[in-house]
């Protein structure tokens, strides 16, 4: 009993001591979504933004949905997410400012290369979801409120399908991350919509191939917004401005330019002053 | 199959080039977890201790609601503290939130009810046994229940053991209140749901590997140290 | 021979014995266990309370060591029973062995009454002697046999050398062989001046162990006379039955 409390002792100092000693760093933290973590983006450019800046950044990887109510509570200081629609009503409610539109890729649609549906090569993502749709072929939702989830559902709204009255025959709702969704997909040999950064570095695609893209629609547009200091007086506001101008400035902006997968830049930078919601 | 085959190998290659990630992964996880485990055997043993020895109005439904909770979803205890910790949550100045202190409350909450039900029950079958020969030759209460904690302590440790399982295995808790973050809150259970979210099913499957490898030989010590300590019979 | 033993020494005058149960009842519920009993018992030979199965004799010996609180009636002890309630033991029936070895078991007693370490090694030494388990002193308490652990709580039980030992049915689970041994080791603690009381079932140990009887039927006292009396000429007509062997369970 009392070895017991006196491990504890020993196990809680440690532990104090090596967090205290972190605490002494400057670091922020960031909420971002699981498709710039699976690809890998983040252990490739925070390491450059560090040496640049100094500042450390903790990644909270989540889907865009979660990632708006953890900075909508406070508990991170800067976002990086990919949902345009969500991203303008945090803003406006006065949760975040300062949203910097810095990269983009694109979605595109993977299934079996057997494509019951017919869909490879085609570039109207509406005509690919009625394809699907019409086949009652199946298709995985990440059903999870992230970025990709909600470009899915304003594409089936182009396709004119009631997809999700169909949920639970060929149109099945995960509620799982990209990656997790994935995995399904190649387990199930169903058709999902991926963003391309997740796609490239992921390692377990059995069946499935890239079978449409190049729809403009398909765009993916990822943008940083600072968590309202005056909402948040904790917010270490200063740190995570300084990251922002790294990353917008011309050697971010290059850095993100030169990740490169399978032959593919996975992000390609679009930063602009212009496009900055104050 | 053949990921099993690979993940061995890979298993095997990270455990003899002692990878540095790994290794750092791997102790961020038995720091967590047996520091949740110390906590929750004070907690756990004394409430187990108290509820076995002592009767009062309420006690039963008290047992009732601690073995339940030996159920409780790790993702329930996740969204629980996370609320609490949260900037706009009761503690949220306390700054706890996405650090390895949070996952150690989160842990606790889990483990302490598991070790508290079978300490409770183990100690109450001894003291039905014991309770009038004790006091019969001379115990105090006090001692009598040090007595207790001595004469079962192979049952109460396989508690802990239970416990230490379940702390070092569980992974929604730890995501949602450590945030999975690379080299502070990374642990193994949040590495191995990463990695297989990256769809790197056999370097996943290592880690899992390494994992009970761990859980083995935490369990191997403690079950030395009974052999080690228990009078012979011949 | 025992003023070596008086390991905690109370006040000179200060004595249990007698002692005296005084209209003891105990009751549980609707049922009377134990029925308005009143009896002394003074220093000097082992008592025996002989009954059949059934008859209190657990229960009388349980509300005398201070287990149970009678119902009604009282326990008086002739010194203050608080300050002197380790200088009386009791061996139940099945007596609970701790999970450690047998000088580890003894030494337990010793530990909670704080007796001093250098006392503490003599003494265990000698108990164990006495009792003949010096050989098995390292062995498991748990894994030695019947005969062997009965010793082992009579030792335990009399290492603070207790001016009174109870002792419930001791015998009653054993082989002849080992009947035999426990009763020669309880003439040897009644021999150092420790008063027996001891509770039995079997009328030829009685007749053996015996200086006074204690005749208890369905929680009634019915007699309280010297061995050698009692057995010539048992007074109750319950008594008369039990020595003739006619009322046995």
């Amino acid at each position: 009993m009392r070895n017991c409390l006196f491990l504890a002792l020993v196990l809680l100092g440690t532990l104090a001591m090596t967090e205290s000693a972190r605490a002494e760093d400057s670091f922020i933290t960031l909420a971002s979504t699981t498709s710039t973590q699976a690809s890998g983006f983040f252990e490739y450019f925070l390491p450059l933004a560090q040496a640049s800046t100094g500042i450390a950044v903790r990644v909270i990887a989540v889907g865009t949905g979660q990632a708006l109510k953890i900075a909508e509570k406070g508990d991170a200081d800067l976002l990086l997410v990919h949902d345009k629609p969500g991203e303008m009503k945090f803003v406006n409610a006065g949760f975040g400012i300062d949203r910097r539109e810095v990269m983009f890729n694109d979605f595109v649609f993977v299934g079996p290369n057997t494509d019951p549906a017919g869909i490879r090569g085609n570039s109207d993502a509406a005509a690919v979801l009625k394809a699907i749709g019409n086949q009652r072929a199946p298709f995985l939702s990440r059903a999870d409120d992230s970025g990709t989830h909600r470009a899915e559902l304003r594409l089936w709204d182009a396709a004119g399908i009631d997809a999700r009255a169909a949920s639970g025959t060929w149109y099945k709702e995960l509620g799982a991350g990209m990656g997790a969704t994935l995995n399904t997909a190649a387990a199930l040999n169903s058709y999902t919509l991926t963003d391309r950064a997740t796609w490239l570095t992921f390692q377990n695609r059995g069946e499935l191939e890239l079978l449409a893209e190049g729809d403009p629609r398909l765009f993916n547009q990822y943008s940083l917004i600072l968590v309202n200091p005056r909402r948040h007086p904790h917010i270490k506001a200063a740190a995570a401005r300084k990251f922002m101008e790294y990353m917008t400035s011309a050697a971010g902006q290059a850095a993100i330019g030169r990740y490169v997968v399978a032959n593919t830049v996975l992000f390609t930078p679009n930063y602009q002053p212009e496009n900055v919601t104050r | 199959m053949k990921e099993l085959v690979d993940a061995a190998q890979m298993a095997w290659q990270l455990v003899t080039q002692s990878d540095a990630t790994l290794i750092e992964t791997v102790s961020l996880s038995l720091k967590v977890s047996l520091l949740a485990v110390a906590c929750a055997t004070v907690v756990g043993l004394s409430l187990g201790a108290l509820l076995a020895v002592t009767r009062f109005r309420g006690r039963k439904l008290i047992i009732v609601t601690v073995n339940a909770l030996m159920g409780l979803p790790p993702v329930v205890v996740g969204l629980f503290v996370y609320l609490m910790l949260s900037r706009a949550g009761p503690l949220g100045n306390w700054g706890l939130l996405f650090t390895p202190s949070a996952m150690v409350i989160a842990q606790v909450i889990l483990v302490t009810p598991i070790i508290c039900a079978l300490s409770r029950q183990t100690l109450e079958d001894l003291w039905v046994e014991y309770a009038e020969q004790l006091r019969s030759l001379g115990a105090d209460p006090g001692q009598a229940l040090r007595t207790l904690l001595w004469e079962g302590r192979y049952s109460l440790l396989t508690a802990i053991l239970a416990g230490f399982g379940r702390a070092i295995a569980e992974v929604g808790a730890v995501l949602i209140v450590g945030g999975n973050i690379a080299h502070v809150t990374r642990v193994m259970t949040t590495t191995i749901a990463m990695e297989t979210s990256r769809g790197n099913l056999a370097l996943a499957l290592a880690l899992g590997f390494i994992l009970i490898l761990i859980a083995m030989l935490v369990n191997c010590a403690v079950f030395s140290l009974r052999e080690f300590r228990t009078p012979r019979a011949a | 021979m025992r003023p070596e033993m008086l390991l905690i020494t109370p006040s000179a005058s200060e004595t249990l014995l007698p002692l005296t149960c005084v209209e003891v009842e105990y009751r549980v519920g609707e049922i009377l266990l134990l029925d308005k009993i009143s009896f002394t018992l003074q220093p000097g030979g082992p008592s025996v309370v002989l009954g059949a199965n059934g008859a209190g004799k657990t229960l009388l010996l349980r509300v005398c060591h201070g287990l149970l609180p009678p119902t009604a009636g009282r326990v008086q002890w002739g010194g203050n029973f608080h300050e002197l309630k380790r200088r009386q033991a009791m061996v139940f029936q099945r007596p609970v062995l701790l999970q450690r070895s047998v000088a580890e078991n003894i030494d337990y007693v010793l530990a909670i009454h704080q007796v001093p370490s250098a006392q503490r090694v003599k003494r265990l030494r000698s108990v164990l002697e006495l009792t003949g388990l010096s050989g098995l002193a390292g062995r498991a308490a748990r894994v030695l046999s019947g005969g062997e652990q009965q010793r082992l709580a009579l030792a335990r039980a009399w290492v603070l050398a207790p001016e009174v030992l109870f002792l419930d049915e001791p015998t009653a689970n054993l082989d002849p062989a080992a009947t035999r041994a426990v009763e020669q080791l309880i003439t040897d603690i009644a021999a150092t001046g420790t008063k027996i009381v001891l509770s039995t079932h079997d009328l030829p140990q009685a007749q053996r162990l015996a200086a006074e009887i204690l005749f208890l039927h369905r929680g009634r006292l019915l007699e309280h006379t010297p061995a050698a009396t009692f057995f010539a000429r048992p007074q109750s007509p319950a008594a008369n039955a039990f020595v003739r062997g006619e009322l046995w369970w």
